[in-house]
């Protein structure tokens, strides 16, 4: 849909020839939302710009849909890419309704083609039809930037720029706009290009987050692989710390929480042998394994006392549907399991079914506490003292 | 007291005269308002696009707004020789400030933004400059038209020294003729009339023409 390829910028000014965008090599799918991220000046803006020409290239190329878009008319290519910018730009002495369908006039409509387009687009935002002859100054900042958003839906694009378009409004307008937008890309199946400084931003709207810095790319992934393993120092930094630890249930397995000595007991143990273990233990339930440690059930103290005189040994009366999660599972999808059976614990397992852990309710107490009191408690060490 | 009943008199006696007077003044003045527009306004727009040219044109102007305009009726009328068109000249010549003035300012003014939100939806440079910054220009422009257009009927009242006739021909006969301050007064009253009346038009099409409207 959209490819960079090898595109640098360097802007003549007063001699400087320090590249604002260097060497920078993308591809971007239909339907993808993809969102520009970095500190200010790392060329984020210049990189969109570029795009639709509003800024020339100095080197490489840029295809849409395969066209160098250098061989194309500027103007043309303009009409035929939505363009979003924070600042809004509704044209104050136009209508709502003028605004809406501007490129449309452009593209030399008729009066019933653009009538009829501006009422199907206002009824996307939920706006009622009559804002169509009011001014935009006459609507608040996050009406006029749906009506922002609807003029680049107008001629019906594929690709739409978007350069901070929420940026100038209050966090509530912002966060109910975030949403409608994204549902409304995920129904047109629209692919974005968004330019953001706000990380929440990024990591709520986009598939492909791109981070960039001095005009280069430093990071290109999906939000979740970003989280998980940030490339390097200036990501994580830029992520921030806080959010790398709330993302941390998200990211976290199994493995990196669970106790690692659950108690165990063999298949063939006498039932006197697994009482003689629990006391021991002290633990009220033992998880029951084979000679390979390969899972086999669970037996607790209650089961052992109801089959007291009938059976011999552990095998016979344990309960062998053992609910069990892969080490490899993610923290938040086994918390979530816990939490809804209503289970004590959680028998952790390999590929091959082998017992190797149990997250217990204390283990999940602990990350409740490490959440609460942060930062000084790693989740591993907290762990690592349970044990 | 007197002064009054011979204004009145000489106002009845010469009405027609006086009308006529005042209609040659005011087309003179919105003649040279007019000329002078067909320049200004181009010229505003063209420095307003090479920001390099303004210092230059400014300063030009403002040249020509020091010299005295008794002065340069004076000259322009040994090159141009009696009549109107030397003082629709002049007038001309005064007028291209305000209103180069005021075209350059008002498309300054044009939010960047907005202009960038036209550009970027993929208007030529001419549908940029006819659909947005000139209709959002327009009532500045409007005001330089006003101003010049106010000094222009001042300016127009001396025109009667080299023989443009308009009020200010009344005004010089008053001051020839003995006790003359009633027919003074005559060609003064209206040349104030005038322009306070046409200060106050042009107000109201400035207005009506302001780009920010409401919808009720």
């Amino acid at each position: 849909m959209l490819e960079f390829k090898h595109v640098t910028k360097r802007y003549n000014n007063g001699g400087d020839k320090e590249a604002a965008v260097k060497d920078l090599n993308l591809t971007i799918n239909k339907g993808e939302f993809v969102c520009f991220i970095g500190p200010s000046g790392c060329g984020k803006t210049t990189t969109m710009k570029m795009v639709n020409r509003l800024i020339d290239i100095t080197e490489g190329t840029i295809s849409v849909n395969g066209e160098d878009i250098t061989k194309q008319d500027p103007v043309s290519l303009r009409r035929s890419i939505g363009y979003v910018i924070q600042q809004i730009g509704l044209m104050p002495h136009m209508t709502i309704k003028e605004n809406i369908v501007l490129v449309g006039t452009l593209l030399k409509w008729s009066q019933e083609k653009k009538d009829e387009r501006a009422k199907e687009l206002i009824k996307l935002v939920g706006l009622p039809e009559e804002y169509l002859d009011k001014y935009p100054h006459e609507l608040s900042g996050g009406q006029q930037q749906r009506i922002g958003v609807l003029r680049a839906l107008a001629v019906n694009p594929p690709l739409i720029l978007m350069d901070e378009p929420f940026g100038a409004l209050d966090p509530i307008t912002r966060d109910s706009l975030q949403e409608e937008f994204k549902k409304l890309q995920k129904e047109l199946n629209k692919t974005i290009v968004f330019v953001t400084h706000d990380m929440d931003e990024a990591l709520k709207l986009a598939d492909k987050v791109v981070i960039m810095r001095d005009g280069e790319v430093v990071q290109a992934d999906t939000p979740d692989e970003i989280l998980r393993n940030p490339a390097n120092e200036f990501v994580e930094e830029f992520l921030g710390k806080d959010r790398l630890i709330q993302a941390r249930p998200d990211v976290t397995t199994v493995q990196q929480i669970m106790g690692s000595s659950p108690v165990t007991v063999n298949a063939g143990e006498s039932l006197k042998g697994a009482i003689s273990k629990m006391r021991q233990e002290r633990v009220d339930s033992l998880l029951v394994v084979d000679e390979n440690n390969t899972l086999q059930g669970m037996v607790d103290v209650e089961m052992v006392d109801l089959h007291w005189k009938k059976a011999e040994n552990v095998e016979e009366i344990m309960d062998t549907e053992v609910f069990s999660v892969s080490k490899d599972s993610l923290l938040r999808d086994a918390v979530h399991k816990i939490l809804r059976r209503g289970l004590k614990y959680v028998p952790v397992v390999d590929e091959s079914h082998k017992l190797v852990g149990i997250v217990t309710r204390a283990s999940l107490a602990d990350i409740v506490y490490d959440t609460i009191w942060g930062d000084g408690l790693e989740i591993e060490e907290a762990v690592a003292a349970s044990q | 007291m007197e002064t009054l009943e011979q204004l009145i008199t000489y106002a009845s006696q010469n009405s027609g005269y006086i009308w006529e007077q005042f209609y040659r003044h005011f087309l003179m003045a919105a003649y040279g308002v007019f000329f002078a527009a067909i320049i200004a306004i181009p010229l505003g727009i063209l420095i307003s696009k090479y920001s390099k040219l303004s210092g230059w044109v400014l300063a030009a102007g403002n040249m020509i707004q020091t010299i005295p305009a008794l002065g340069a009726l004076a000259v322009l009328m040994i090159a141009m020789g009696l009549g109107s068109t030397t003082v629709i000249v002049t007038l001309m010549l005064y007028s291209i400030l305000p209103i180069t003035q005021n075209t350059y300012v008002g498309m300054k003014e044009v939010d960047k933004t907005i202009i960038e939100a036209g550009y970027a939806s993929g208007m030529t440079r001419f549908q940029l400059l006819r659909m947005v910054e000139l209709p959002l220009a327009i009532s500045v422009i409007m005001a330089g038209l006003r101003t010049a257009l106010v000094v222009g009927i001042g300016i127009a009242a001396i025109g009667a020294f080299v023989g443009a006739g308009g009020l200010g021909e009344i005004i010089m006969r008053g001051t020839n003729a003995t006790d003359g301050t009633a027919i003074i007064l005559a060609g003064a009253i209206p040349t104030a009339l005038m322009a306070i009346i046409a200060d106050l038009l042009m107000g109201w099409i400035e207005r009506r023409i302001h780009p920010i409207k409401s919808s009720a």
